[in-house]
């Protein structure tokens, strides 16, 4: 699936967010945003899920303007992990079954099972309070729930950004999985530019609402503007 | 009571004076407006249910009742001004435990028909569907406040409004009922309602002042579910947009 931005302004009380940025995300690739805070990277994200609808511009999916497309079949489409990975009370299970109990479908256990398996967590974890679980934990989880909708694209904010080191990579290895052996176009933030260098196929630098550049990740080890140069050397936070 | 009787109550006004202004505490104002007010308003209301009960015309009721749903309305939508269309929502609210508890209440012939009845009890329904909007939505909004996370996260897994919200809607409208539910559970152990003290000291049988009493709390339960219930699914929808996106309230 083709998701696209043609001019795509969001602003909110008085204050613009995101200013005209235009540009496509390309089917089973990974597009990493990157920028300092503030630059309405998680903004871009929520209005790729429909939980935001821009101030002036359109977002298409395959072609298809967003709004022509029903919003609860459109988030099903492009799923979203949210960065503080909220879950709901009751066990890893009703987290997992809840994609399906909102459609009004049911999830056996032994496909619980399989999504727990594809993000790398033991089944022995299905039954366990959802709460409880570590920070590496819920992100697993949390990334698990969207997977049960069979998302085609999968938006992903800052979900690496309170763990520890072994739970990142483990993460960046579910990512690379995620794309490669079943196909998700997965966009996805992160302040960690090594992390944006080695995952990406697409690398989206914002700076203040704006879309400075976009390209392979060598725009980022090789700087081809004096904004990213310095966003790339720590000046801009 | 004579007036001379009536005039002494005023110690009971002049003992929070002392207090409050021998420990600071600023409420001196407060309370002499209240005083006043309460003195004003009661003296009106008194020469206006005179009225009323002396010519017992129904168009005298529906007015004393359309006045009674006005400033219970304007009274609670103070506190959900965020919401879209909050006047009417209460206004509907209010209008519906009104009818529904008089319908009963008269249909079965429960009480006679007649402004004695009707003006009181709607005056008691009236103030404890306020009172539980109020309640409603204060609550309601805490909730929301608290758990927008939660709320979007569902949105974000293509869950409809109604499936984002419930949960909160239902602590919302359990946490409204509550006081009305446990205030029956001690009602005449810890302490004696009003209207039944009332007719007790004005030389009322006190079994029929309870028979009164009772009807008259059965009724508040009916009056609690409604408000919060119909308030409840009437407001939720407003926090919403056409394409499904919690507004920014």
């Amino acid at each position: 699936m083709v998701l696209e931005l043609q001019n795509v302004s969001f602003t909110i009380d008085h204050t613009t967010i995101l200013k005209n940025i235009t540009g496509r995300f390309h089917k089973g690739k990974i597009t990493t945003l990157v920028g300092p805070s503030g630059a309405g990277k998680t903004t871009l994200l929520k209005l790729c899920n429909n939980l935001l609808t821009p101030t002036s511009g359109t977002l298409y999916l395959d072609g298809q303007p967003f709004s022509e497309i029903e919003p609860t079949v459109l988030r099903r489409e492009v799923g979203m992990a949210l960065q503080a990975a909220p879950m709901i009370n009751g066990s890893v299970y009703d987290n997992l079954q809840l994609p399906r109990k909102l459609a009004n479908q049911s999830l056996s256990i032994t496909e619980a099972e399989k999504f727990l398996h594809a993000v790398g967590l033991s089944s022995s974890l299905l039954q366990q309070v959802a709460n409880d679980l570590s920070g590496g934990q819920r992100q697993r989880v949390s990334i698990a729930r969207t997977l049960v909708n069979h998302s085609h694209v999968l938006l992903l904010d800052e979900i690496t950004s309170a763990l520890d080191r072994t739970a990142v990579s483990e993460i960046e290895q579910l990512i690379t999985t995620l794309n490669q052996q079943h196909g998700v176009t997965i966009i996805w933030i992160t302040h960690n530019l090594q992390q944006a260098i080695a995952l990406s196929d697409n690398v989206w630098v914002m700076v203040d609402g704006e879309l400075i550049a976009t390209g392979e990740p060598t725009i980022l080890t090789h700087p081809t503007n004096e904004v990213i140069r310095q966003f790339v050397e720590g000046a801009l936070r | 009571m004579s007036y001379l009787s009536l005039s002494l109550t005023l110690f009971f006004v002049l003992i929070p004076l002392v207090l409050s202004k021998t420990l600071n505490l600023g409420l001196e104002r407060d309370v002499v407006i209240a005083t006043v007010r309460a003195i004003i308003q009661l003296l009106a209301v008194g020469y206006i249910l005179t009225f009323v009960f002396d010519g017992d015309h129904p168009a005298y009721m529906l007015i004393m009742i359309l006045i009674m749903i006005t400033t219970a309305t304007l009274n609670a939508r103070k506190k959900g001004k965020h919401i879209k269309g909050i006047t009417w929502k209460l206004v509907a609210t209010i209008t519906t435990v009104e009818v529904v508890t008089q319908g009963i209440l008269l249909g079965f012939h429960i009480v006679p028909a007649t402004a004695q009845y009707i003006i009181p009890i709607s005056g008691m329904m009236i103030g404890n569907a306020m009172v539980l909007s109020i309640l409603f939505l204060n609550r309601f909004d805490a909730e929301v406040q608290a758990h927008k996370d939660e709320v979007e996260l569902i949105l974000s897994l293509g869950g409809s409004p109604k499936q984002a919200i419930h949960h909160q809607l239902m602590q919302a409208i359990k946490a409204s009922m509550i006081p009305t539910i446990e205030s029956q559970k001690t009602i005449g152990l810890v302490q004696l309602p009003g209207m039944m003290s009332g007719q007790i000291i004005g030389g009322a049988d006190p079994m029929q002042a309870v028979q009164f009493q009772i009807l008259i709390i059965f009724a508040l339960l009916t009056n609690a579910t409604i408000s919060s219930l119909m308030l409840g699914f009437l407001s939720y929808p407003a926090l919403f947009n056409e394409r499904k996106q919690l507004l920014n309230v």
